[in-house]
């Protein structure tokens, strides 16, 4: 690995609410080349507000603090907000959980395939039409011109993502963090958005950063996964390495999980050492 | 115990008109657990509301003890049948206690020694009476499941009806509550309907289940025959296959599940 992609070291998020600071996120360091980086964690882990903090999506009061948080040689805490715009859905974009509430409601999906090149490249819109279109088969689409005609709600969940996929890839990222893309979706569509997003990214050679609850999904996607538990990195590993996880964490959480294999009773339970979140 | 003989139920009329389930029968024995597994859409979770009075039944019967039901249910339906619903974050009142949920359903049946009831059903549950007052936004998503089934249980139902109790829930913490559901089954004699998406929940908590694919009943299969692998319907096999994670080199699934 030469120059990492994204190099974040010492991230901390807060929170200043009336009832005293929130720290959602203490202290996460890890780099990224083009990889697929896999982030996993139980609710309120900061998983997500890690990757809302690289893009600069924390919301207020949030305060982000790092020692370095540097995209492709860029400080993305001293950038302006006019660099950060251009690298927001440019260079770095971001795939959300649900499909239904993060397209626009009100315009078509090839309109806003169609905004979102436009606001990165210039490029006339008889150009700008041709990629979305484009952008629409690479996902699978089976009728890219009737899908790029179709309202957000004329469409069911796994297309909606495949279009939300479509709309972050049609600029080229260098860098896709997707936030659970898959768990608003049933199994067996969820596979198949995965398969197209990890064709993608391979083809495309993104770095990529998978933020999920599920281990098991992100181990068999990723190369290297980064566990988290209360806001700090608890372990860190080679994906095909998950069986030999070290931290009781990442073995409690991989043992908790009933499987089609072994009939296991009473599941493991996780006891929680408050000196994990030390 | 239940007996669900040829189910329709469509909403709507005209073009409008939508068939939700389409002739779905099954039957579950008292003590057993049976489990609906299916997609979105696959009208799992109608069968469930269809029996207890949340969802209209078009065409076809329910028995419960041999006794169809009424329309609408009687208080002693409710008496043996409870539900539990999905998300615990939006099936308790958030400006009740948990005392006043738990003692709604008392009053309703005009049950006495609430209070003894009371304690005793959060016992059950694993809750000590400390969380008697309060309120659902003081408790952690795992610990309103947990008021939910004592919720259900308190009228000391026969059968419960499970609508997919884990999946707002923590890998961890869905541990902690199927076992949790396990014990009480063995303790309580229940029968319980479990609908989920996840083949490995309902394996896991069921000895059979039925597979549902757009309102149809594709196949009904034991959780053994799961675990070995054995399904003879390929939608069945896709779900398995699924649920065993991503995979680079895995065939492309059913072409008609896309979009």
């Amino acid at each position: 690995m030469t120059k990492p992609l994204l190099d974040v070291d010492d991230l901390r998020v807060r929170f200043h609410l009336r009832t005293g600071t929130v720290e959602a996120v203490r202290g996460v360091s890890f780099q990224l080349g083009r990889e697929r980086l896999g982030i996993v964690g139980e609710s309120g882990s900061g998983k997500s507000q890690t990757g809302r903090a690289i893009l600069g999506l924390t919301p207020p009061p949030g305060e982000v603090t790092a020692k370095r948080l540097a995209f492709d040689g860029i400080d993305l805490l001293t950038a302006s907000k006019r660099t950060l715009r251009t690298l927001r859905g440019g260079r770095i974009s971001m795939v959300m959980q649900d499909p239904k509430y993060s397209l626009n409601p009100v315009m078509t999906i090839g309109e806003q395939i169609v905004e979102a090149y436009q606001a990165h490249a210039k490029a006339g819109r008889r150009e700008a039409r041709d990629r979305a279109l484009a952008m629409l088969e690479a996902v699978k689409m089976r009728d890219p011109a009737r899908v790029f005609s179709l309202y957000p709600h004329e469409v069911s969940g796994g297309m909606g993502q495949r279009a939300m996929i479509a709309m972050m890839l049609v600029t080229d990222p260098d860098l896709l963090i997707a936030d659970e893309p898959t768990s608003a979706l049933d199994v067996t569509v969820s596979m198949e958005v995965l398969r197209i997003l990890d064709e993608l990214v391979t083809e495309r050679g993104m770095g990529l950063i998978f933020i999920s609850h599920d281990l098991k999904l992100v181990s068999s996607f990723c190369d290297r996964v980064l566990v988290m538990y209360a806001g700090r990195v608890v372990e860190q590993l080679e994906a095909k390495n998950l069986r030999e996880a070290q931290h009781p964490y990442t073995q409690g959480l991989m043992r908790c999980l009933p499987t089609l294999k072994d009939d296991v009773r009473p599941l493991p339970t996780l006891n929680r050492d408050p000196a994990w979140a030390q | 115990m239940l007996d669900i003989q040829n189910l329709q139920v469509v909403f709507g009329t005209g073009r409008l008109r939508v068939d939700a389930v389409k002739d779905v029968s099954f039957h579950v024995e008292p003590g057993a657990a049976y489990g609906l597994v299916g997609e979105s859409g696959s009208g799992k979770s109608t069968v469930l509301r269809a029996i207890c009075g949340l969802a209209p039944i078009t065409a076809g019967r329910v028995l419960v003890e041999g006794r169809a039901v009424t329309t609408p249910r009687g208080k002693d339906f409710y008496r043996t049948v409870q539900m539990v619903f999905q998300d615990p974050y939006a099936s308790l009142h958030p400006r009740h206690t948990v005392d006043r949920t738990l003692s709604e359903p008392l009053a309703i049946h005009g049950e006495k020694d609430q209070e003894a009831r009371i304690l005793q059903a959060l016992r059950e549950v694993g809750l000590g009476p400390s969380f008697r007052f309060r309120y659902p936004h003081q408790l952690s998503g795992g610990q309103r499941q947990r008021i939910a089934i004592a919720r259900a249980l308190i009228l000391r139902p026969k059968v419960l009806l499970l609508d997919e109790p884990t999946s707002a829930l923590d890998a961890s913490v869905q541990a902690e509550i199927l076992n949790l559901l396990d014990d009480l089954r063995r303790k309580m004699g229940l029968t319980y309907i479990l609908v989920s998406h996840d083949l490995a929940v309902v394996a896991h908590l069921c000895e059979r289940l039925l597979v549902m694919r757009h309102g149809e009943a594709v196949e009904e299969t034991t959780s053994e025959a799961l675990r070995s692998g054995v399904a003879s319907n390929a939608y069945t096999q896709s779900l398995i296959q699924a649920s065993q994670g991503f995979t680079r080199d895995a065939k492309e699934p059913v072409r008609s599940l896309a979009g």
